[in-house]
């Protein structure tokens, strides 16, 4: 593979991603002393919101240690280069926590919705496309779900709403080095040569840095991930190591290789409440297709009704469920331990 | 024999259809209009095949005889951008609005909750808040007629096929409408509703988890025997709300999983979401038609 003299845009995840293996539960000062270490290394990009995104304070996806208004409003003021970007998924966040974010002062805001449903995108994609200055992205999740033709299609919805940079997402962390050159390259030729394109990553198959190597060869110009991993699942493309990997092979990334392995090793590492691994319910996420923040849900509710998460994962992989059906998991757990007459 | 009260629905596609279907069969209301804006139209079509009255000219093609031709109940199964108007419109002409669209500028019915509220109100527009709302703020209020509720979260979940293009195009109105109707009819101190819209195939059944969170410690078995029924309420109008696990108790948590199936009368069953909607609006017009027939309310301009 020859990539050398690619220049790429690389988007840390620790503090919205991370959220989930957190259980939402960074704090402010927290995100403040990573967010800065990551300025101070060239990050050019970091996510800042509930794992869920912007309104994702609920029962259903728990209760952050801060509201978003908070996080965002500390950590925008903080930065001297970094950009901060907030997720809005449409039917849990709303225009009017857009506004909010863009008052605190979010450079980019990245709208995301099931890959087959770019449609509710409309609303919050063109609005946040007439905000002078606002990058603006649109999301496409669960992205192995669907063939390279039908994502296209709903890539291409989201670029005529208004969105300059549209993402292929791996959220189950599902795909192989393959399915990614196919979407990214089709996407890559038939989107406008300005649109940007990115590649969002998990690495529940440890084929975080392949994966995000093959969407860069394709084409993609934008690689989320986050230094040490932190993020749902097996956390997102570990990204000191991407940035060594691009190093070798000559892709500049402006971001310090050293500064991020210190972060990822004295900040975020010891910040962690498990270790992010590939685990065997991880690895179960990425085998069966499964949305990455099901994760904990499972074991929670795979230990309170005394069922295996394995199993859990795979009948949620079974059902084709989607981001954001976090409310399934103890219904199914319910049924499951019904089933085995121990409920 | 009683007459009945005759009625318009505007609105011609599939809610409008789905409605159409269930109104037929109804001992209160006899439509006989059908209001749609494209000539060509298949709801249209079937409406006259039907033995309605049927325009293409919105409802501006029916006002000239809504009078005359006796109509006391207007549905709308439009959009919410052009639900004010259409509700100017007839209401000057005396009948009285039914908003299935979550333009929400009359006050929200959930009609085991509320209904018969609303109707004593006499309000000339109701508005029968979202689908979501519907199959949810029923167990809402079922937690908190047995002890304050100080908030309640809803999570529905429809399928693809079942989210048309007004609720895409628009889908916060959703969120909001659905989380005011929660604090204002469900009774929860603050209302949050999430949608998740799934392409599954074949599509899936329409599910609905509320959470609680009260204020007190949950009393288990007044809220269990008040949750089943309010499901029995429900029944009455969809005999497909079905309770699927729960009441679950954790500390202050109570949490309700449904699962709605519709009557499958134009739309498909696994659209349980618009079914409800449909068949609560039809339930409201019924209790205003008891109201109208009984002398106890006359429709008119306000």
């Amino acid at each position: 593979m020859d990539i050398s003299g690619r220049k790429i845009t690389l988007h840390d995840m620790c503090l919205r991603d991370g959220m989930h293996a957190k259980r939402h539960q960074i704090s402010v000062d927290e995100m403040l002393t990573v967010a800065r270490a990551m300025d101070d290394a060239g990050m050019p990009m970091i996510e800042v919101t509930h794992g869920d995104g912007l309104g994702g304070a609920s029962v259903n996806y728990g209760f952050p240690a801060n509201s978003d208004e908070e996080y965002l409003s500390a950590v925008c003021k903080a930065m001297k280069n970094t950009r901060v970007s907030a997720l809005l998924l449409p039917g849990i966040g709303t225009v009017d926590h857009l506004k909010m974010a863009v008052d605190c002062g979010i450079a980019s805001i990245r709208v995301a919705t099931h890959c087959t449903e770019a449609d509710v995108s409309e609303q919050h994609i063109t609005m946040a496309s007439r905000i002078t200055g606002l990058d603006t992205v649109g999301f496409l999740m669960m992205a192995h779900m669907i063939s390279g033709e039908e994502l296209l299609e709903q890539l291409k919805l989201m670029e005529a709403y208004g969105a300059n940079c549209v993402y292929i997402t791996d959220s189950a962390g599902y795909m192989l080095p393959d399915d990614v050159t196919e979407r990214v390259a089709l996407a890559r030729a038939e989107l406008h040569p300005e649109t940007e394109l990115g590649f969002h990553g998990h690495h529940n198959m440890a084929m975080g840095i392949a994966n995000s190597l093959a969407a860069v060869e394709a084409g993609a110009n934008r690689i989320d991930g986050s230094l040490a991993g932190l993020g749902a699942g097996a956390g997102n493309t570990p990204l000191e190591v991407f940035i060594a990997v691009c190093e070798r092979m000559g892709v500049e990334t402006g971001v310090d290789l050293f500064k991020a392995m210190d972060i990822a090793e004295d900040l975020v590492v010891p910040m962690m409440d498990h270790l992010v691994r590939i685990d065997r319910d991880a690895l179960t996420l990425g085998f069966a297709g499964v949305y990455s923040s099901f994760l904990l849900f499972a074991k929670r509710s795979a230990e309170k009704y005394n069922l295996s998460s394995r199993d859990i994962l795979v009948e949620l992989g079974r059902r084709r469920t989607v981001g954001g059906q976090e409310d399934m998991i103890e219904d199914l757990a319910l049924d499951m331990a019904r089933a085995r007459g121990t409920a | 024999m009683r007459g009945k009260i005759k009625a318009a629905i505007i609105g011609p596609g599939n809610i409008g259809t789905d409605l159409l279907l269930k109104a037929a069969r109804s001992e209160w209301i006899e439509p006989v209009w059908m209001v749609g804006v494209v000539a060509d139209s298949p709801g249209l079509a079937r409406a006259q095949e039907m033995g309605l009255k049927t325009t293409a000219d919105g409802v501006d093609g029916m006002l000239p005889t809504l009078k005359e031709d006796g109509v006391q109940i207007c549905f709308d199964a439009t959009s919410a951008y052009v639900h004010a108007e259409n509700s100017r419109k007839v209401t000057e002409q005396g009948a009285v609005m039914i908003d299935l669209t979550p333009a929400a500028i009359g006050p929200f019915c959930v009609p085991p909750v509320n209904l018969a509220e609303s109707v004593a109100a006499k309000s000339m527009n109701v508005n029968m808040v979202t689908c979501g709302g519907q199959a949810t703020i029923p167990m809402v209020a079922a937690v908190s007629r047995v002890q304050a509720v100080n908030y309640a979260e809803i999570v529905a979940t429809v399928s693809s096929k079942s989210a048309g293009p007004g609720t895409r195009k628009n889908i916060d109105e959703f969120t909001r409408t659905t989380a005011s109707g929660i604090e204002q009819v469900g009774n929860a101190a603050q209302g949050k509703a999430i949608i998740i819209i799934n392409p599954a195939e074949p599509p899936l059944m329409m599910r609905d988890t509320i959470h609680c969170l009260t204020e007190d410690p949950p009393d288990e078995a007044a809220i269990r025997e008040s949750v089943q029924r309010m499901i029995a309420d429900v029944q009455q109008y969809v005999p497909g709300y079905t309770l699927k696990n729960g009441p679950v108790f954790e500390d202050r948590r109570v949490s309700i999983y449904m699962e709605v199936e519709g009557l499958g009368d134009f739309l498909p069953k696994y659209a349980g979401n618009l079914d409800i909607m449909t068949a609560a609006a039809l339930r409201t017009a019924e209790m205003y038609a008891e109201q109208i027939l009984s002398g106890k309310f006359i429709p008119s301009a306000a």
